[in-house]
């Protein structure tokens, strides 16, 4: 319980250090920020699915997609969404994101592991390929470009305002999903990630279960695009796109699946390195592919493992400190 | 819309048909063999593209470039699949030693650019990167060593993703090698006449690319119905705990299997550069078609591939010649409802 609160304690103090420094670093730190934050919403909605349910999705920027095209599409068809009623379309980005992951979620839910994982791929691929084509209202290949930002008495045009506006978002749906996951609820989805069909002879409805954990993470997902469609300012198909679902997932492994906040960790390391690299050197995705591939092999519970990882070979080298090395040469050369 | 319409495009649809089935066989196979997705298997199709481009490039050969590129490319899957798809045996070290030479040439280049006063060149650069990446290389290689790669074999997740950051680093090589412009494979001038066949041109092209595809097709299947390899390969896709009781090496054959779907999937690159042209973005393009080819077919079935390359061909010509708006709903959405009611595809095995 202790080392609980000095968790959640430190989370406190990172986001509150966020709000004071990143608004006196530039621009450029400001826009960053904003965006890895809208992005690490999906990230962790994703992680309710991979880390706390076991169910890997590659088609999360479905949710995500609808999101930012139901904003972008009001504000320039209907002008809808410009003033006080944003808070409208935030509302209807959530519902959107839910009612789609509640469709597909029908057809997803049934499936598990490699073919979940294939399920959702083509979901999102509908998406992609609606979005991609359906030029009269997605604009195609060229997407859309929305004029500016809302302005309701708080003037979110201001790149600060706007910043403090995402990341009390942010920080909403942390605690929302921190509250989820440690309810009961939360803690029968672990079940079902541990062992679904003891939860079933249990007597929990595990489909259930799965399917409305997949609809809050759609729910999220879809808050989270209306922020992202904010924040360029443009809307295209390379929101919805393979690569973006592919990000996302890469971005909660790299963090730490099951801890939530490792997928904020991932999103921010991503698009930091990501921004920074890139005016440094013309091959930064090599380092970004690097890190994936790294992560994956050496550190498969992510930054947010490492501390256990290093508590665990301690233990290793207490317990059998005179034949250690042969301990070590075992223990890497699985046989 | 006359007959001649549907003739067409019904032929159009065949013949791209015929290409996917190079892609998605592979795939299939892999799947029916390592229960693995290959998220790089677009990037095999693009990078034999490229390969073949270089190849036609320095020795003017377009035929040449056929065979030397899907090797190229099976070479690159059989060291991707040996290195990182497993993390045990003999091999750890190698990969470690690789991990490490990567990461010490990464950190060197690094501080070249952020700090270039650091290291002053007194000897010609090319020496002094490598011995500076050498000295930088060899304590992470045992850090790495230390730290021990965690067992991958069981963890199809893990795998995926593994495949996931390959396609990434090879999307970033292949924008280094060939640069961002789109090019074109030029098939010799023989293949690019039509026929005219009942009053319909026919490009020689698209036939070639039928007929290499069953061609193909013949010698996959003889190859898997008929030898003694193609037996242990298939009992693998059935039972691979039970394959291995029988004395069958299904470690050996997952490498053969995945150099093999390397090595489809680059021809298919070749053959196919020739007219979707070769470009940035093409891997993620293609790997969802792929992907659409084995659900619809069924994992791991090779007669499944080919119909599921059929019925994508067609599904993808017919719905951009009718419905331009929803096309790739109407490729898609039928996949879903697929992998809905049956999970392992149309004809795959459980």
């Amino acid at each position: 319980m202790g080392t609980q609160r000095i968790k959640i304690l430190i989370v406190a103090v990172i986001l509150v250090a966020l709000a004071l420094i990143v608004p006196k670093s530039g621009s450029f730190v400001v826009l960053l920020a904003t965006r890895a934050m809208a992005f690490a919403i999906v990230a962790m909605s994703l992680d309710i699915l991979l880390g706390f349910t076991g169910l890997a999705s590659l088609g999360q920027a479905a949710y995500f997609g609808v999101g930012a095209y139901l904003c972008a599409v009001l504000a320039t068809k209907f002008h809808f969404g410009l003033g006080w009623d944003f808070w409208i379309v935030v509302v209807l980005g959530i519902l959107i994101g839910m009612a789609l992951a509640a469709i597909f979620g029908l057809f997803a839910i049934r499936a598990s592991g490699v073919y979940f994982l294939m399920i959702t791929l083509a979901l999102g691929q509908c998406v992609w390929g609606l979005a991609y084509r359906w030029n009269s209202l997605t604009g195609g290949d060229n997407g859309i470009n929305m004029s500016g930002r809302p302005n309701f008495g708080l003037d979110l045009s201001n790149e600060v305002t706007f910043f403090y506006l995402v990341l009390a978002f942010f920080t909403v749906s942390l605690l929302l999903l921190y509250l989820l996951v440690r309810s009961p609820f939360g803690k029968s989805l672990a079940g079902i990630r541990e062992r679904e069909l003891r939860m079933q002879i249990l007597g929990y409805n595990t489909w259930l279960h799965k399917y409305i954990a997949f609809i809050i993470a759609g729910g999220f997902g879809g808050l989270a695009g209306v922020l992202w469609a904010q924040t360029n300012g443009h809307v295209s198909p390379e929101t919805v796109v393979l690569t973006t679902s592919v990000d996302a997932l890469l971005m909660v492994v790299l963090g730490g699946a099951g801890t939530l906040v490792g997928g904020a960790i991932g999103a921010a390391i991503v698009f930091g390195l990501r921004e920074y690299l890139s005016t440094l050197v013309p091959w930064w995705q090599y380092v970004l592919g690097g890190v994936y591939v790294l992560t994956i092999l050496y550190l498969p519970t992510g930054l947010m493992g490492i501390p256990e990882r290093i508590r665990q070979a301690r233990a290793r080298s207490k317990k059998e400190p005179s034949q250690s090395g042969d301990a070590k040469k075992l223990a890497s050369v699985p046989s | 819309m006359n007959t001649q319409f549907w003739l067409v495009q019904a032929f159009n649809g065949i013949s791209y048909g015929a290409l996917l089935f190079l892609v998605g066989s592979g795939l299939s196979l892999i799947f029916g063999v390592m229960r693995i997705v290959n998220l790089s298997h677009g990037s095999y199709f693009l990078l034999g593209g490229y390969v073949a481009l270089s190849v036609i490039h320095t020795t003017g050969s377009w035929a040449l470039s056929l065979p030397v590129a899907a090797l190229a490319i099976a070479a690159v899957g059989i060291v991707m699949e040996r290195l990182f798809l497993r993390s045990g045996g003999a091999l750890a070290r190698v990969r470690d030693a690789v991990i490490a030479f990567g990461i010490a040439l990464v950190f060197r280049l690094m501080i070249g650019r952020i700090l270039p006063q650091i290291i002053p060149g007194p000897l010609g650069s090319i020496v002094q990167l490598a011995l500076v990446t050498a000295i930088i290389a060899v304590p992470v290689y045992f850090l790495l060593r230390r730290i021990s790669a965690i067992p991958i074999e069981t963890d199809v997740l893990r795998q995926v993703l593994l495949t996931v950051g390959f396609a990434f680093l090879f999307q970033q090589a292949a924008l280094d090698i060939w640069g961002g412009n789109n090019m074109d494979i030029v098939p010799p001038a023989e293949l690019t006449r039509s026929v005219v066949v009942g009053g319909i041109y026919l490009p020689l092209y698209r036939i070639f690319m039928i007929a290499m595809a069953v061609a193909i097709g013949i010698a996959l299947w003889l190859a898997m119905e008929k030898t003694r390899m193609g037996a242990a390969v298939r009992a693998t896709v059935d039972d691979a705990q039970m394959a291995r009781g029988v004395g069958i090496d299904t470690n050996r054959i997952s490498m053969f299997i995945f150099a093999l779907g390397a090595f489809l999937a680059a021809l298919g690159g070749v053959i196919g550069g020739a007219f979707l042209g070769i470009y940035p973005g093409l891997d993620f393009e293609m790997l969802p078609l792929a992907f659409a080819v084995v659900i619809i077919g069924g994992m791991g079935s090779l007669g499944g591939a080919a119909i599921g390359a059929l019925a994508v061909g067609l599904a993808d010509n017919f719905g951009k010649a009718l419905f331009p708006e929803v096309s790739y709903f109407t490729l898609y959405a039928p996949m879903v409802l697929i992998l809905a009611i049956k999970p392992t595809g149309l004809f795959g095995r459980d």
